[in-house]
């Protein structure tokens, strides 16, 4: 059972603002009902571009249900800009925080003001958000990933999937999701490369901040995927691991060392970081 | 918020444990609580306890209680058995399975084929049915077990065992089955029904949760899961968890005795509860045929609502049942039990399972059928999909 707080389930059970505007001034449409869970946001807005009502239509769990009553009452007063600041995190806080397994919920709250606006500025309603599409079961793009790692400072692949619910069907483009997450905290240099380049890095460096890495990046993301690695030894510039769990009978477990664990080595400690597998 | 005492409907997911169980239980707790191994009486009589279970246990299967092994729960059994057919047949590489098993039983045929296996997944159709054809079809000289449930768990479908394991033994493969949903439900008879391992939980019959038993057939080769000491004959080391070893003994003799009940009394509150939101509520169906389920399960989905939402509403009346929906379970997708069966998504996500037992009352279910439509009607208010009549959203998925 999910431990929602009591905001959530007070929205959940007496929601606000819930249904049509006939002479709304734009509507905004986001999820489908194969997605399980779906909202339709009604904004009627003043010659002043402010929002004086908004009303909501939505498919999907209690959350769902919270987080867009939750969206319509901070929305409604604002100008339709100030309304644009309003970010899934503040609808979560606003219910006094959601399970991160339904973080998506805020989301899609975000999502379907921002849909809203772009139809009432007359611009085209997209199928789907800008970028492409990463995941083909919720049909989520890398735009949208990567907005919602930066807006949220998401730190793994379970996150993503939480907030944007990519990955969470088939599974295929988790290895995806983990190049934009490495993408994304290389931007932002939180595991930073080290201003220190090779030269600089003795053994006993270059062995500690190896096996930081793997402890810190490349093996939680790997526990994603039910498997794990183990760092066997540091001779010099090869790096011997051990894959262990799924990892260990994965047919693309090769990929994984080279494409992953070996790419994220490169970027993290040194450009001629070479990574073998003992077996 | 929920009263005190809940209107239980969700007996699929676990039971009340019955009184007589529980009574039969407590003094193994306290008093009794010698080492069944042990060489002293004190020891001993326990140890005669767990033989009497053991034959409470057998009697309900009529199979011998040397077939009997006690385990900690379903999902053991489950495990238990496929890893002990692949191991005494290490030159079969295949098993086939269904897409709509148990986890117990999904799981470990997917980590099998991690590891070099093959496994066949067997379909159904929309009414949750397999087609033994496709069965037939799938045997290979290389099949080393067939593991089919004997209902399942989601829409209460039951599976032609008997029908299956004769095709199994005429093309000489092991055959087990996942049988945590029938027992005390479905008389069945290990004398004239052929498989050589059937899994069943305790605490789906009243017994505690905990405990486990699965039967081996005598003469099938059997490899032990867990190792230690001479316990189960040297099957299942561990030491005994004899309080629910008694417990699911006492049950078991329970279970036999309401067999017909459960068919009968159970089986008319649960038709009650199923005509009477049907009738009640439009755009409503059953999860699965109708023609061979258990008797105290239905499937209901109700169109363009979501199960979590009908759930917490049901839940402020303490009414408990469960969902075929994705946000209840933590996963993003419905039940692939739903799934499978190709039900359409304006219902899978809408899907709520209710499943009674011998401690549900008629008021139980009027009290549902009173307040489940008015939330529906609420809900359905709400959705964005209540005027699409007929016709599916698009989806842009």
């Amino acid at each position: 059972m999910w431990e929602y707080t009591d905001k959530v389930r007070e929205h959940f059970i007496n929601p606000r603002n819930v249904g049509e505007i006939k002479d709304a001034s734009c509507v905004g449409e986001v999820g489908s009902i194969a997605c399980g869970d779906a909202l339709k946001l009604f904004l009627k807005v003043d010659e002043n571009d402010r929002i004086v009502d908004a009303k909501f239509q939505t498919f999907g769990c209690a959350s769902a249900i919270a987080s867009s009553s939750a969206l319509t009452e901070m929305i409604k007063g604002k100008t339709v800009d100030e309304a644009l600041d309003v970010s899934n995190k503040d609808i979560a806080e606003f219910l006094g925080g959601l399970p991160k397994e339904k973080m998506h919920c805020s989301v899609m709250g975000r999502e379907a003001l921002e849909a809203a606006v772009k139809n009432l500025r007359g611009e085209e309603a997209v199928p789907h958000a800008e970028g492409e599409i990463v995941c083909e079961c919720f049909g989520v793009t890398d735009e949208q990933i990567r907005r919602a790692i930066a807006e949220n400072n998401l730190n793994t692949v379970e996150e993503i999937t939480d907030f944007t619910k990519a990955g969470g069907g088939c599974g295929k483009c988790l290895d995806k999701l983990a190049d934009l997450l490495a993408e994304a905290k290389g931007q932002k240099k939180v595991l930073t490369p080290l201003t220190v380049k090779p030269a600089g890095l003795t053994n006993l460096q270059r062995m500690k901040l190896v096996n930081k890495v793997i402890d810190e990046e490349i093996s939680p993301s790997l526990q994603q995927d039910g498997g794990n690695i183990e760092l066997v030894d540091v001779d010099g510039k090869r790096v011997l691991v051990q894959l262990r769990g799924a990892c260990s009978s994965c047919k693309s477990s090769q990929l994984t060392l080279k494409q992953f664990v070996e790419k994220r080595l490169r970027e993290t400690v040194e450009p001629d970081i070479v990574v073998e597998e003992v077996r | 918020m929920a009263p005190a005492s809940p209107i239980y409907m969700d007996n699929n997911a676990t039971t009340r444990v019955d009184p007589a169980v529980l009574e039969e239980m407590l003094p193994y707790f306290s008093d009794l609580y010698g080492n069944p191994s042990s060489m002293h009486t004190f020891g001993g009589q326990v140890g005669r306890k767990i033989s009497q279970a053991r034959e409470r246990v057998a009697e309900a299967f009529n199979c011998n209680p040397d077939e009997v092994m006690f385990n900690a729960c379903g999902t053991e059994g489950d495990n238990t058995a496929i890893r002990s057919a692949l191991a005494s047949q290490p030159e079969k590489r295949h098993i086939i399975t269904t897409r709509v098993e148990h986890p117990a039983v999904l799981n470990v045929a997917k980590h099998l084929e991690r590891r070099g296996y093959e496994a066949t997944y067997l379909g159904v159709d929309e009414q949750g049915r397999l087609d033994l054809d496709e069965l037939r079809d799938s045997i290979r000289h290389d099949t080393a077990l067939i593991s089919v449930m004997y209902a399942n768990n989601e829409t209460g479908v039951i599976f032609p065992i008997q029908e299956i394991a004769e095709i199994a033994k005429e093309r000489g493969v092991l055959v087990h089955t996942d049988a945590v949903q029938v027992l005390g439900k479905v008389p069945f008879d290990l004398k004239t029904l052929p498989v050589d391992f059937l899994a069943v939980s305790g605490h789906k019959v009243h017994a505690p949760k905990g405990v486990g038993a699965l039967f081996v057939r005598k003469g099938v080769q059997f490899r032990p899961f867990m190792l230690g000491g001479h316990q189960e004959r040297g099957r299942r080391a561990g030491t005994e968890n004899t309080t629910g070893i008694i417990g699911l003994g006492k049950a078991c003799e329970i279970a036999m005795k309401n067999i017909a009940h459960e068919n009968s009394a159970v089986k008319a509150l649960r038709d009650k509860l199923e005509k009477a939101l049907i009738a009640a509520i439009p755009d409503t169906r059953i999860n699965g045929t109708v023609d061979a389920r258990l008797p105290n399960t239905t499937s209901l989905a109700f169109q363009y609502v979501e199960g979590e939402s009908i759930l917490l509403m049901l839940d402020a009346f303490g009414v408990c049942a469960s969902s075929g929906s994705a946000c209840t379970s933590g996963s993003l997708e419905p039940s692939h039990v739903l799934r499978a069966m190709g039900v359409p998504f304006t219902y899978a996500h809408g899907s709520i399972r209710f499943s009674l037992s011998r401690f549900n009352t008629e008021a139980d279910v009027d009290l549902v059928v009173k307040e489940l439509p008015p939330i529906i009607t609420r809900l359905r208010e709400i959705s964005p999909f209540k005027h699409a009549e007929g016709e599916a959203p698009a989806c842009t998925c």
